[in-house]
């Protein structure tokens, strides 16, 4: 960070505050905050949800929320404050001086216009180019992201290209212009992880190729110790640290910094050279609760004339009473069909699946409903999976009313009993999930899955969508569960840094086949398969362990 | 694709057997029937011996299932029978009457697009919010209003008070008018609520924030983007509104005194006519199911994602 005295800074924000209204409320977001980005430089801005990361970077390229206001402060480009610019005049500086690579590929490019139209667009609005000068550029803009056969791409519409390769073409319309910065705000946290690899590297080569600044907005320590020259770290709208991610790294001055680091799965599993410590006490000798033994599972395709789709192809595990068996790979590797199978939610095609010495095929209706209070699941979204309108106490008394019959009084102790074990606050029980933050909502989850005392737990990435703080309560609670009620889980995750901290044994699935399984120590010190390795390189968060 | 078609097809034939059969049930369920209604009136001094005969030429005492396999089968052939009240084939005064509701059907309904699509966009472009309160408040009193008190407060206003439109003896053009206006106002309700809605919705989609960090105009991305991804859905409504227009265009005509197939009905009903009412279910249901249909096969001509994915993976 040698800001000589000559270049000024390409964006600098100095005390900026930012405040949302909404007729009679208004809630400051952003407090005071200043941080500045030299030509050439990466800055990343870390955070967790309602750090107010998103609202800052959105005031920078003047696409903040209608309700949003800059209530103080400067955002200088240049050395030109723009803060207080009209849209007009902001017109002229986003895509050309400003640009943005958007966090989800899946919805951030319009579904009904075609790929060359919506990169040919930023040219157009601009007056840079058109005619045949235009798609000449539009096609070598989307050749130099990578993507295989552009002229084709160009015509194709954004449903026919997977996440990986529109998240090209969004930083293929981010570079059009060779823009003095751009603002990345969490640009691969949708995507796998090696896919997350490969566009995190496209956009460092890109970057040094036209020296452009990148302003990195993630909530991924990881990401950003490996990609950004500098960390600004925020909490509830507030700078907590500032300065070059090796010395923050190193010696974190702020507290809220060491606990970020403390709980991020990413470093502790690059840090600890051995398997997680705390797994040892698991017992390793047991019966086998759950046996998978040459599952296969197709689907028919309707537009393909009946030819059918094989989303799982003999697949075989055991998983021992009290131990976690984590399924890893990514989307498409067909986890989620695997465990739909296990819970018996469908028919498998071909194999066997037993549960605690049960053969899931011999079940049917009543006794299939039967079996599964002895198998429970633990969704992702914990947004999603409550329903809205139910009380706290209703969601985790339901699975009571639906098996057994409990009288009242029986059933309410149950649940007070269940909800403290998770560690909700007995008020907790008369609130419905919207007055629940994201970490209490999958407490009411678990404690939904586990009012009914099941012997196996699918939790399928049921840690994904929190922050790693939250995160890390959240498996040490499922730590503890597992240690005192002698539970099993089965662990669906994309994320091999949590994967390597608390599962005892790994299936690495790729394209519905097993590529690689055993201990977690066999397959993260001694993976067998390209892919195992290829995965485990991905792990953002590597770099740090070069700096500790 | 083809499956697609095919399913879409089915699905209309089977609306239309199913609207014949009803409306043929429910008509043979109707207390008395056209013959004795128009030949047993004293004055004609027709003996029950005559009117036995003439009831035999129509075959009004058949089964209920012969009349029907007999009905069903005429239909297929495009004979639709004849009318007891005016003894000539109802073929004949369908065609007669036709033109004129087909004119205002979709010239109400062109211009119920239109209302709504001014409405919707302008409520959107506006930057007051005040404005665009009130304007997006318009549809909810368009469908308040019934459409005969549309119709002749119309006639009050513009022919009456400001003499704008005549009302005795207007020329072919000038005759549809205020009927147009009359059943495009409520018909235009619903569509710029859901367009609005749609719109709404679609500017908080992430690829709106991409094009305006591309630095389009909020003109630029109100056209270019936010537009047809609205109107997609829209469409939808458009179809099942059709409904509604038929059921406006009965009132409009009677409200107006315009000779369509709504004064038809009003009149047909009133001499329990069964051939002429049978007829005018099976072609509105007719017209319904191809507008429908037409809506349907359009989807995949507006949407890619609903075209077949050859070659998409390559």
């Amino acid at each position: 960070m040698s800001a000589s005295g000559f270049t000024p800074p390409v964006l600098e924000v100095e005390n900026l505050s930012i405040a949302y209204h909404d007729g009679v409320t208004h809630r400051r977001v952003v407090h005071d905050v200043s941080f500045r980005i030299d030509p050439g430089e990466v800055v990343a801005l870390v955070g967790e949800s309602g750090s107010g990361k998103t609202t800052t970077a959105q005031s920078i390229i003047g696409l903040l929320h209608a309700n949003g206001r800059i209530e103080g402060g400067s955002i200088s480009l240049n050395g030109t404050d723009i803060s207080r610019w009209s849209d007009r005049q902001l017109d002229a500086v986003r895509g050309a001086k400003i640009s943005l690579i958007p966090q989800d590929p899946a919805s951030s490019l319009n579904p009904v216009k075609t790929i060359g139209a919506q990169v040919g667009e930023i040219l157009r609005i601009h007056g840079v180019a058109s005619g045949r000068d235009l798609e000449a550029q539009v096609i070598s803009l989307l050749g130099r992201v990578g993507l295989s056969e552009p002229a084709l791409r160009a015509r194709q519409y954004p449903h026919e290209l997977s996440g990986g390769m529109r998240q090209r073409v969004l930083i293929a319309i981010a570079v059009a212009l060779k823009p003095q910065l751009i603002i990345a705000d969490e640009p691969t946290s949708a995507l796998d992880v090696t896919v997350q690899k490969r566009i995190l590297d496209l956009i460092d080569e890109l970057r040094t190729e036209y020296g452009t600044s990148v302003l990195l907005v993630t909530h991924d320590l990881g990401v950003a110790a490996d990609r950004a020259d500098r960390l600004v770290v925020l909490q509830g709208g507030r700078v907590q640290e500032l300065g070059a991610t090796k010395v923050v790294l190193a010696a974190p001055r702020s507290a809220y910094t060491r606990q970020l680091l403390a709980d991020a799965p990413s470093f502790s599993a690059v840090v600890r050279t051995a398997p997680a410590t705390a797994r040892d006490r698991h017992p390793t000798s047991g019966d086998d609760v759950v046996i998978v033994d040459g599952l296969v599972q197709d689907f028919s395709r309707t537009d393909d004339r009946g030819k059918s789709f094989r989303a799982v192809d003999d697949l075989s595990f055991r998983v021992r009473r009290g131990t976690t068996h984590a399924i890893v790979g990514e989307s498409g590797s067909g986890k989620t069909t695997t465990i739909r199978a296990i819970v018996g939610f469908q028919k498998p095609t071909a194999g066997r699946i037993e549960i605690d010495g049960t053969d899931l095929s011999t079940l049917r209706g009543e006794t299939l409903r039967q079996f599964r209070r002895k198998i429970q699941l633990v969704y992702q979204n914990p947004y999603g999976s409550l329903d809205p309108r139910q009380t706290v106490f209703d969601i985790v008394a339901e699975p009571l009313l639906n098996f057994g019959r409990l009288v009242r009084p029986a059933r309410e102790e149950k649940v007070r009993a269940i909800l403290s074990r998770v560690g909700l606050p007995e008020a907790a029980l008369d609130r419905r999930p919207h007055a629940l933050s994201g970490g209490q909502r999958q407490r009411v989850a678990i404690a939904r899955a586990l009012v009914l005392d099941p012997d196996v737990v699918v939790l399928d990435e049921a840690v994904s969508a929190l922050d790693v703080t939250v995160q890390a309560r959240i498996l040490d609670l499922l730590d503890e569960l597992q240690r005192d009620l002698g539970l099993t889980y089965l662990f669906v995750s994309h994320d091999l840094a949590v994967v390597r901290q608390i599962s005892d044994t790994v299936s690495v699935l790729k394209d519905g086949r097993l590529v690689d399984g055993g201990t977690v120590e066999d397959v993260f010190v001694r993976p067998r398969s390209d892919y195992t390795r290829e995965l485990i390189n991905a792990i953002p968060g590597q770099k740090r362990a070069a700096f500790v | 694709m083809s499956g697609y078609l095919l399913n879409r097809l089915g699905q209309a034939l089977f609306v239309l057997w199913a609207a014949f059969t009803i409306s043929f049930v429910l008509l043979q369920a109707m207390p008395g029937d056209a013959i004795l209604i128009k030949f047993q009136n004293p004055e004609l001094g027709l003996t029950p011996q005559q009117i036995a005969e003439i009831r035999a030429s129509y075959a009004a005492d058949s089964a209920v299932w012969v009349q029907y396999i007999q009905t069903i089968n005429r239909f297929l052939t495009g004979d639709f029978g004849y009318s007891v009240q005016a003894g000539v084939p109802v073929g004949t005064i369908l065609a007669a009457h036709l033109p004129a509701t087909l004119k205002l059907a979709s010239l109400g309904f062109l211009l119920a697009a239109t209302f709504a699509v001014v409405i919707a966009f302008v409520a959107s472009l506006t930057p007051f919010a005040w404005l665009r309160g009130a304007i997006q408040s318009v549809p909810s009193l368009f469908i308040s209003i019934p459409t005969f008190w549309i119709g002749i407060m119309l006639i009050q206003i513009f022919s009456f008070r400001l003499k704008l439109v005549p009302v005795i003896n207007p020329g072919p053009w000038q005759e549809l008018i205020l009927p147009v206006i009359t059943l495009a106002i409520p018909i235009s309700a619903p569509l710029a609520q859901v367009l609005v809605r749609n719109i709404d919705d679609v500017l908080t989609r992430p690829f709106v924030a991409v094009a305006r960090a591309k630095g389009a105009t909020r003109h630029w991305v109100l056209w270019r983007h936010v537009a047809k991804n609205a109107l997609l859905p829209t469409l939808t409504i458009a179809g099942v509104l059709f409904g509604e227009l038929i059921a406006g265009a009965v009132v409009t005509e009677t409200v107006f005194g315009l000779n369509g197939i709504g004064g038809l009905t009003g009149r047909a009903v009133g001499s329990q006519d069964a051939a002429v009412l049978q007829a005018i279910v099976v072609f509105s249901a007719l017209a319904f199911v191809v507008i429908n249909l037409i809506v349907d096969l359009l989807f995949p001509v507006l949407d890619p994602r609903l075209r077949t994915k050859a070659g998409a993976t390559a």
